[in-house]
């Protein structure tokens, strides 16, 4: 196929920016998770 | 549980359409195979300005009604709206490259995306600054209603201005049009990328939203 490297290019970077996306809100989401857990738990032991 | 449902019925839909995109719809007959690029860049393009109407209704409704659910749907949708403009200038020089011979040109379209990105990223970094909740809503709700004015030049600039991107294809003049095998395709591809769309705007809104619980809980610890 013409230029196939082309469209393999545009399709990976593509769907590449989305896949890391979600997976920078996933992260980001396990991380105030986390601190928020923490928070709870310092909370209740000063009660 | 839903969610997942959810990520995985578009997963799938997501190949559907990719298969309709590259074997249903014909080869275009100027350009040949390198125009399947069409198919991840238009939809981007229409995705990101669905996602940046959203952030300026809620940037809106957050001016007039200060209720924090519309700070959080208005930073989601501009981060998300955020990612389909950097995949449609990212796809866009790979397919202008074999077409036009370069990469880039500062014409009118091309020149006020990347101005559109630029307005974007600068919404977010506002936001960084900001450390006061309140001041830091208002601030980019205000911030985000000016950055949305470039949408409609993005849109109309092909129409208004000739450069050297294409004239439009859907909802253009005369003689505009796709073949309808194309035309399925897009549509399908484009409700797929709708779908994604809201996917991911619905897992940045409880981001956000976490992070506002996390902020009442650390002023909880800060009077005690």
């Amino acid at each position: 196929m013409k230029n196939f490297d082309s469209i393999l290019a545009a399709y990976l970077a593509g769907w590449a920016i989305f896949f890391l996306y979600y997976v920078s809100v996933s992260k980001r989401m396990n991380t105030l998770r986390q601190e928020i857990e923490r928070l709870k738990n310092s909370l209740s032991r000063s009660k | 549980m839903k969610t997942i449902a959810g990520a995985f019925a578009l997963f799938l839909l997501i190949a559907v359409t990719a298969y309709l995109a590259f074997f249903y719809a014909p080869i275009e007959r100027t350009m040949g195979p390198i125009q399947k690029i069409f198919y991840l860049h238009l939809p981007s393009a229409f995705s990101s300005f669905i996602a940046l109407g959203i952030c300026f209704y809620a940037n809106l409704m957050y001016v007039f009604k200060r209720q924090p659910k519309w700070d959080w749907l208005g930073v989601s949708a501009a981060e998300v709206g955020l990612a389909f403009i950097t995949v449609v200038l990212v796809t866009g020089p790979i397919w202008a490259h074999p077409v036009w011979g370069i990469w880039w040109t500062w014409d009118a379209r091309l020149t006020l995306t990347f101005v559109l990105w630029l307005l974007y990223i600068s919404y977010l970094l506002l936001r960084s600054m900001l450390e006061e909740p309140d001041k830091r809503a208002l601030f980019s709700a205000l911030f985000g209603i000016f950055a949305f004015l470039d949408v409609p030049l993005v849109y109309f600039s092909i129409r208004w201005w000739r450069g050297q991107h294409p004239t439009p294809v859907i909802m253009g003049g005369p003689g505009s049009g796709l073949e309808p095998r194309m035309r399925v395709a897009y549509l399908l591809v484009w409700g797929a990328f709708t779908g994604l769309l809201v996917l991911l705007v619905n897992a940045r809104f409880k981001l956000e939203a976490m992070r506002a619980d996390l902020e009442e809980l650390q002023r909880e610890v800060e009077v005690r």
